[in-house]
């Protein structure tokens, strides 16, 4: 698991075309903020954040002497106080930095100067007026006199260590008065004794301890800044973060290798500190907030009870949630479901951690999640940079982040044990203080909001579509697909117009009937195959007629008009097979509200609808041209024309 | 893995870590050809073909290194 970390798992892998990106950016006129912060968003190795940053230094220099900025990116000058090398640190951190919207300008005195800096008025450091100073000290910058046992010079080292630091600070705020960030110390493995190390004042652990515990209390008392390397170093483990090669070889006082999660760590503090940390997460349900689907599994199928592994790993989520939300986080919902259908969980399910009353906006809709975002962030009045947004799908995931950049959206493993872990790594809601007024916060925005009206839509969402390089697939039914043809037949409850169900042997029936025309359809797109997405039967009815006797798909593939491409597909055969008219039936089920449209979005003509709302649609063949969508179209396996009617 | 494997594959990293796209790797190349080539981006190249080859080189074996020749020799003993 600790590529989560050194890997930046959280973020999306890098474009193949990364460095070609960075080298357009050179020649271009455009103002660079935009698509530099862009490039920082995924995950970066060393020489990626080496090669950004001399672009982002290229771009400032650019835009300085033409009086410009690098909006939207914010300017801050850091400087670096360290007792080892870290002239590989600082352009990863001004490349991670613009992943947290900062233009950061890194100060950075000779090696080990760290006193003589911060105590002369006139060095490098204080003269060059930084916002915030970096003490990027490791165990070895202090003087740390073991004394086993001995729990009187233990203490007198430890308040040595301070006094140390406290200097230090002194030192910045009477000659620049810039915020001093401090770092905890990371023990190094290797022990004196062995246990006993953790108990016995005066060894190495129990001293460098001393020291952070004491540090933290100075900082929290003062308004300095923590970062906690120790933490970070124990996250990853304290043998992978302490290379003695590195050190030996070029004073590296960790890893190479966690250069780019450091960098982040410290861009999230800097961002924090100015007030760039984000303020809302935003919940998919289906397979984020539970396991399954409530609108096909319904509220006894969905996976959330304690006891089921499946039900556990979303129960963290929720968990999660709720503490950040105890934290002034406010919470917000965008699931794609018929509100009444995803409200029911919150209302009955016993083991819902999450209920209404923690949700300040609910969003449950058949919009594309852009939209809701869109209208979540208005509802709150909030920025579209202040919302994280955590859904399983791979395809919502991109769609809003090429919608809506602003928005942080994590990338999650296979593994829903590790959504909750993920979230958390990704460190969106870094914060520096914490006042009673956060509190407060979450219940503040509640009160103020009320359910978005969702009237506009999101332009570029066929462009989108277009980026996704679908291809549909179409087969008659075959003795391949048979199980999961009936597995559809059976489950889908949402998107399926008469929700007939049938046996194997009667899906095998049709496979062989003349008078049956049968599709599967199969989706594929740049994030993997999605496997059969939808199920067709038609039978013949009357003179020249289909009637469409089941028309079903996954909701996962839903906004995609996969059913305009279907429709294209039936109206082929059809016509190869004489047919001129099509007959369809929308019967309510009480779970497919989602598809009352269905037909009247098509273009069929309403021919009446009964006392249960079950409605009867037709469709002229002749000369109808229904509407194609970017995708890539494949009919395999069909007989030829009139073929099987006549075998 | 064969010499022109390991070459190619070592353009590619020196490509990356001096973010120049004409090196011309031969055997008697050394540090004083190549730009930007000093002590912190030779640490920066040798984690790279470390983590691209999946090897580890002894704090001596890099100190001895005197050109790219000796290098890819290294890596094919390794590699």
């Amino acid at each position: 698991m600790n590529a989560l970390y050194s890997e930046l798992q959280w973020l999306p892998r890098a474009p193949q075309e990364f460095t070609e990106r960075l080298k357009n950016l050179a020649h271009s006129d455009d103002p660079p903020g935009r698509a530099l912060k862009a490039l920082a968003l995924h995950a970066l190795d060393l020489n990626q954040l080496t090669k950004l940053a001399k672009a982002i230094e290229t771009a400032r220099t650019k835009a300085c002497a033409g009086g410009k900025s690098l909006d939207p990116l914010a300017p801050f000058r850091l400087a670096v106080l360290s007792n080892s090398t870290i002239d590989l640190i600082v352009p990863a951190l001004v490349a991670s930095a613009a992943r947290h919207g900062i233009s950061l300008e890194v100060v950075q005195p000779s090696y080990d100067q760290v006193a003589q800096e911060a105590l002369t008025p006139d060095s490098k450091v204080n003269s060059s007026k930084p916002d915030a100073v970096l003490f990027a000290l490791d165990f070895r910058a202090l003087p740390l006199k073991l004394s086993p046992g001995d729990a009187e010079a233990s203490s007198a080292v430890v308040q040595g260590a301070i006094g140390y630091l406290q200097a230090l600070r002194g030192g910045i705020e009477s000659n620049s008065n810039a915020v001093c960030i401090f770092q905890t110390f990371a023990p190094p493995p290797e022990t004196h004794f062995g246990s006993l190390d953790r108990a016995l004042p005066g060894t190495l652990r129990n001293l460098i301890e001393g020291v952070n515990r004491e540090m933290a209390e100075f900082v929290l008392g003062s308004g300095d800044v923590l970062l906690d390397v120790a933490a970070l170093a124990e996250t990853v483990g304290l043998a992978n973060w302490h290379n003695p090669q590195l050190w030996n070889m070029a004073k590296f006082s960790f890893s190479d290798e966690f250069i780019p999660l450091y960098a982040d760590h410290v861009a999230r503090t800097i961002a924090a500190i100015r007030g760039k940390s984000a303020k809302v997460l935003i919940l998919d349900l289906d397979n984020t907030v539970w396991g399954g689907v409530i609108g096909d599994d319904g509220l006894e199928g969905i996976k959330i009870a304690q006891g089921d592994a499946r039900g556990e790993a979303h129960l963290a989520v929720q968990r999660l949630a709720l503490d950040l939300r105890q934290r002034g986080i406010v919470l917000a919902v965008s699931s794609k479901n018929t509100d009444e259908v995803a409200r029911e969980p919150f209302e009955k399910h016993p083991e819902m951690l999450l209920k209404l009353e923690h949700i300040a906006v609910f969003q449950a809709n058949w919009n594309d999640k852009a939209t809701n975002i869109q209208a979540i962030a208005e509802e709150l009045s909030l920025g579209l940079d202040a919302m994280v947004f955590l859904d399983d799908n791979p395809v919502e995931r991109g769609l809003v982040r090429k919608l809506l950049p602003q928005v942080l959206v994590p990338e999650l493993p296979e593994e829903p044990a590790y959504y909750a872990r993920t979230l958390a790594a990704a460190g969106y809601f870094e914060a520096v203080s914490f006042a009673a007024e956060d509190l407060q916060r979450a219940g503040f925005y509640q009160d103020n909001a009320k359910r978005a009206s969702l009237q506009r839509q999101v332009g570029g969402v066929d462009a989108y579509l277009a980026s996704l390089d679908m291809t549909i697939t179409f087969q008659p039914f075959d003795a391949t697909g048979r199980a999961r043809i009936v597995q559809l037949i059976n489950k889908s409850n949402q998107y399926n117009l008469t929700t007939r169900r049938y046996t194997d042997p009667e899906v095998a029936e049709m496979e062989n009937d003349p008078d049956v025309f049968t599709l599967q359809v199969r989706l594929s797109d740049i994030f993997g195959d999605n496997g059969m997405i939808s199920v067709v039967v038609c039978r013949l009815g009357g003179a020249e007629a289909w009637e469409i006797d089941t028309w079903l798909m996954s909701c996962r593939v839903l906004g995609r008009k996969v059913e305009h491409m279907v429709l294209g597909e039936i109206l082929r055969h059809a016509r190869a097979a004489g047919i001129r008219k099509l007959y369809g039936t929308y019967r309510p089920s009480g779970r497919n509200k989602l598809v009352v449209d269905h037909y009247a979005r098509l273009g069929f003509t309403k021919l009446d609808e009964d006392g249960l709302g079950l409605t009867r649609w037709e469709f002229f063949i002749d000369g109808a041209e229904p509407e194609t969508a970017p995708m890539k179209a494949v009919s395999q396996g069909f007989a030829a024309v009139g073929e099987k009617a006549r075998a | 893995m064969d010499e022109p494997q390991v070459y190619a594959r070592l353009t590619q990293i020196f490509e990356d870590v001096f973010d120049e796209d004409s090196i011309q790797l031969t055997s008697e190349l050394t540090a004083k050809d190549v730009d930007g080539w000093d002590s912190l981006a030779h640490i920066r190249l040798i984690l790279t073909i470390e983590r691209a080859f999946k090897v580890k080189f002894s704090t001596s074996e890099i100190g001895k290194l005197q050109n790219v020749g000796e290098l890819v020799a290294l890596i094919k003993a390794r590699a």
